[in-house]
């Protein structure tokens, strides 16, 4: 139930981007990149939890992140989650939270192709490992990805809450299993619950995503 | 009729965003300046708080504000309130903490010490109408028909008889027809006793909430299931006037009625902002939504069922104990009644009920309140009188089936329309019923073959609410709904109809929804199955409106009477004279010229003053059709819903697989085919859980909940229901629609929850259990011949 926020850091662009190793340019295009509002990174955490110096043997904590394909600059607590990283520093807020808690699988998202629970995974852990969520399907010129296409065409969605992770669990599904069967869709995506009941819908949207990248 | 629009298939315009994380949700909102809010929970089951210290609290740096029941208005008992002094159950809200980051505030609340004073509680109604025993409110043990609390004790004598559920002195009763002379003519008189769980909504997103204050105005950016209600309600709650609040709430994570409308704690963030003077969101936690989330009520009861030789139910009596939570609680236990009148037409009929309070989290209407758990208890009791009676299952819900005449509820009204019988017949072809019978307690190894047939009933339809939408100059049609987002994609399925009347292309059409600063009329809260029905009625009363200014729009310019013109393909065009004719795009300038009702400048007398305000701000915008929705409207619109099930049982381990689900809707006209079968797919998924797994566990020395997690209460996940489902529909219109429409969302898990419950007693050779969930503890001791670890009327079984 307890959440830590971060401190904001107070770093001109140039200091972090020197940190970071980024040029300028670097910068903003993975501002751009990833939708994120600049603003949001500072105003949200405006925080009492402790400055950036903090105890012995404390890890860095401004770290790279590569989400959706761009590097990040990330100030990020210890004990800090993805999930809570992703929606709260970078604004990607597609990652949905249904119980932080690793139960639900709303939050699901892919770290080097795998589907994993990003409520339960450190941002730490996935330093210099590829993280691709939901925002980061679509093609450059704003294509939807054939299983967001394949969700649309059999109505998989219902309230919508935790479609991204059905969505994420099906890429990651299908980047491994291009063409499975009805029954191993079902066990790929047993991670990911869905109170509307769309678990029907959900798999015709993976078989259908399949069936038509073949 | 032939449409163009009404019945077939489109991409509600809202998915897209679903698909690619676009969709914003209440916790999706951020504001600048914004701060968190937790909440403290009462860790008693019933107390009285004498002392709040918040020294300590609020030396820790960050924290921005405190608000207590003493800062927040006061609700009227039994209703929840928003904090309370006065705990009622483990969870009850009792104050909240803003702070700049959300740990400072859980921190905060951490060195917040209360000082409680605690009560006597009890967890059980029957322990609570015992002589002598406990009452869960100070107010009273029962809540009564009008919303008040008082306190009805049963005498030891009613509960002398062992396993028997005791029926005492009732807080309400009706009846109708000769129910003793019923059962003196019956063949077969079957009388249970049973128990149904309470279980919690478990919607998706939790729901949180996030409001700021800017200019006088209120902004709240809100998690419910529907728009213009819940604005009205929330500024109740707020205790100020509902043009001065902004809600924002275009998607919603899941209710299932838990959402209908504004719900206390909504009120603590805008309250909390107002003190504060900064944005604040207050995220709530999966272990928060289940003590605030609401929860389905659980009922112990009693029924007796007389049946004709041919299996016609000559008279039925029942008795319903609703477990209430502590708060007001929902009409569950009389909508049991009602529906059992309409769905098994007893030729004469008594109901008695009870609300009784117990210490345990709030309730409120889930997806087929009352209905449902009600569908559980008398299915498989259909199947057990079959079997004594030599009848097939079908056959004695066939010949008890409701029709078009048949009478509703404790006043014995009329109803719009229903086709069960041929809802059984389209079903029972679909599945073959009788070539799945035969194949019914065939045995395989450990396996064995069950099947089973559930019917169930929702009220589907209302009415008296208002329709408005705009055609503006460039000859697009905006269609401004109320109703809510939910997640059925109603919202445009019934926006269709204005687009239908007014012969618009769908590409033309624009949803106006989500934000009340859309301009968005006085519409019915999307709950009750009732969107289909109502929505339909107030789009087309307001297209009508429109269409009738067109055509004297075209008169006026064109020449002839408004008679002599129709509409076709978004133009209005004469009857004869083709040459006469006039776009839509031009209509709507001529409209703004003309002004006065054409324009929104002047608005019908009898609208909510909802829409008067969004017509006054639309005004000369465009060519304004609103209206309110006074079409005839007489009886009941009931939604009804047929699932057939088989299923493989393992009777060494209790586990099953559903080898085979038909679920038929009888919904008058379909609207979108595709979002109905979603609905009995998806309602299917939510009845089996409520059948086989969910449920509340207490532990009964200290009233904690012991199970607050998903993986505790069981909401079935893709592995726990077939992978692939069937659906069929009626499809006959209902005569008080204009498009024939009626609602379907809450009776298409009833019936398959009782069809999971009846092929299970099926399998078992006719074991009935008289409860539900139907755990595979309680299938493996059936089957072994064991007693069962639950007492007959126990509430709080694992």
């Amino acid at each position: 139930m307890n959440t830590n926020f971060s401190r904001e850091v107070v770093l001109s662009d140039d200091e972090a981007m020197g940190r970071a190793g980024m040029s300028r340019r670097d910068f903003i295009k993975g501002i751009i990149a990833t939708g994120a509002s600049i603003s949001a990174m500072g105003y949200v955490f405006g925080g009492c939890a402790g400055d950036m110096s903090s105890a012995p043997g404390a890890v860095e904590r401004l770290i790279s992140l590569n989400v959706n394909g761009r590097v990040r600059r990330v100030d990020v607590l210890p004990q800090e989650t993805l999930a809570m990283t992703l929606r709260y520093k970078l604004g990607l807020t597609g990652t949905k939270l249904g119980c932080d808690r690793g139960e639900c699988g709303a939050c699901t998202v892919l770290v080097d192709d795998v589907a994993m629970y990003s409520c339960s995974t450190l941002t730490h852990r996935v330093r210099g490992r590829s993280v691709v969520t939901v925002e980061g399907l679509e093609g450059e010129d704003g294509d939807l990805h054939p299983v967001q296409r394949a969700f649309i065409e059999e109505l998989g969605p219902q309230c919508g809450f935790c479609t991204p992770g059905q969505v994420m669990s099906a890429v990651a599904l299908l980047n491994i299993n291009p063409s499975p069967t009805r029954e191993e869709a079902r066990v790929a995506m047993s991670g990911t619950l869905c109170r509307c009941g769309a678990y029907d819908n959900y798999l015709n949207s993976v078989m259908r995503a399949a069936k038509e990248a073949s | 009729m032939a449409y163009q629009l009404i019945g077939k298939d489109f991409m509600p315009p809202d998915v897209s965003a679903k698909v690619t994380g676009k969709a914003k949700y209440a916790e999706d909102f951020r504001a600048e300046g914004m701060v968190f809010c937790r909440l403290l929970l009462s860790t008693m089951p019933h107390a009285r708080v004498r002392n709040i210290d918040v020294s300590e609290a609020m030396k820790i740096k960050g924290v921005v504000g405190i608000l207590t029941a003493d800062d927040v208005p006061e609700q009227n008992a039994p209703n929840n309130p928003i904090l309370t002094n006065n705990p009622h159950y483990v969870g009850d809200p009792i104050l909240a903490v803003a702070a700049l980051d959300e740990q400072t505030a859980q921190d905060a609340i951490d060195k917040i010490a209360i000082d409680y004073e605690p009560l006597p509680f009890t967890l059980d109604p029957l322990e609570s109408l015992y002589p002598g025993g406990t009452n869960a409110r100070d107010d009273g043990n029962i809540r009564n028909r009008r919303s008040g609390s008082e306190t009805i004790k049963w005498t030891a004598g009613d509960f002398v008889k062992k396993n028997v559920c005791p029926t005492g002195k009732p807080a309400t009763e009706w009846s109708y027809g000769e129910v003793d002379q019923g059962f003196e003519n019956a063949k077969l008189i079957v009388d249970e006793s049973f128990v149904t769980a309470n279980n919690p909504h478990h919607s998706m997103e939790p729901r949180s909430c996030m409001a700021l204050w800017q200019n006088g105005k209120c902004f709240v950016y809100g998690a419910t299931q529907s728009q213009s209600r819940p604005t009205r309600d929330l500024a109740r709650l707020l205790q100020m006037e509902p043009e001065d609040l902004v809600y924002i709430a275009e998607y919603c994570g899941g209710g299932f009625g838990s959402k209908g409308t504004a719900y206390p704690v909504m009120a603590i963030p805008p309250l909390m902002s107002k003190k504060v003077g900064r944005p604040v969101m207050m995220r709530i936690s999966r272990v928060e939504e289940y003590f605030i989330g609401s929860a389905r009520h659980g009922f112990q009861g009693r029924i007796k069922i007389g049946f004709r030789d041919n299996g016609r139910i000559s008279a039925l009596d029942m008795y319903v104990i609703q477990e209430n939570g502590a708060y007001r609680g929902g009409g569950d236990w009389t909508a049991a009644g009602d529906a059992v009148s309409l769905v098994y037409t007893p030729e004469a009929m008594r109901f008695r009920g009870i609300p009784v309070y117990t210490n345990t989290p709030i309730r409120g209407a889930q997806r087929g309140p009352g209905q449902n758990q009600i569908a559980c208890v008398v299915e498989p009791l259909l199947d057990k009188a079959a079997e004594e009676l030599d009848l097939d299952q079908l056959a004695i819900r066939r010949i008890n089936a409701p029709d078009n005449d048949s009478k509703y509820g404790r006043r014995q009204g009329p109803v719009t329309s229903v086709y069960m019988r041929e809802a059984l017949d389209k079903g029972g072809k679909a599945f073959d019923w009788a070539g799945k019978k035969q194949k019914s307690r065939q045995r395989n190894g450990s396996k064995i073959i069950g099947v089973g047939i559930g019917q169930a009933y929702h009220s589907a339809g209302s009415s008296k609410f208002d329709g408005l939408v705009r055609l503006t100059p460039e000859g697009k049609l905006h269609i401004h709904s109320g109703v809510g987002n939910l997640g059925t994609f109603s919202h445009s399925a019934t926006s269709r109809v204005a687009a239908e009347v007014l012969t618009c292309k769908w590409e033309n059409c624009v949803i106006e929804r989500g934000d009340s600063r859309r301009h968005l009329p006085w519409n019915h809260a999307q709950w009750g199955s009732n969107t289909s029905f109502t929505m339909t009625r107030t789009n087309y009363v307001a297209a009508m409106d429109a269409k009738n200014k067109l055509l004297e729009i075209a008169a006026m310019d064109l020449g002839g009477s408004h008679g002599d013109y129709d509409l076709a393909d978004e133009r209005v065009v004469h009857k004869t004279d083709k040459s006469k004719s006039m776009g839509f795009a031009e209509a709507a300038k001529r409209a703004i010229e003309l002004g006065g009702k054409y324009d929104g400048h002047e608005a019908p007398e009898d609208i909510n003053d909802m829409t008067k305000a969004s017509v006054t701000a639309l005004a000369g915008t465009g060519l304004i059709g609103v209206a309110k929705d006074n079409l005839k409207h007489e009886g009941v619109v009931p939604a009804m819903a047929v699932g057939f099930i088989e299923i493989e049982l393992d009777l060494e381990t209790g586990k099953y697989e559903i080898l085979d689900y038909v679920g038929v809707a009888e919904c008058g006209t379909v609207l979108h085919p595709q979002g109905l079968e979603t609905q009995i797919k998806g309602g299917a998924v939510m009845g089996f859980g409520l059948a086989a797994l969910e449920r509340y566990v207490y532990d009964p020395q200290n009233g904690l909940p012991a199970n607050m997690g998903l993986y505790q209460c069981k909401p079935p996940s893709y592995l726990d229901v077939p992978s692939e489902m069937k659906t069929e529909v009626v499809d006959i219109a209902d005569p008080q629609n204009p498009v024939g429409a009626k609602g379907i969302g809450e009776p298409v898990q009833g019936c398959a929850a009782a069809a999971l419950l009846c092929a299970i007693s099926d399998a078992l050779g006719g074991y009935y259990f008289n409860r539900m969930p139907v755990t595979t503890d309680h299938i493996v001791n059936a089957a072994a011949g064991r007693e069962q670890s639950y007492k007959a009327l126990q509430v709080n079984t694992v």
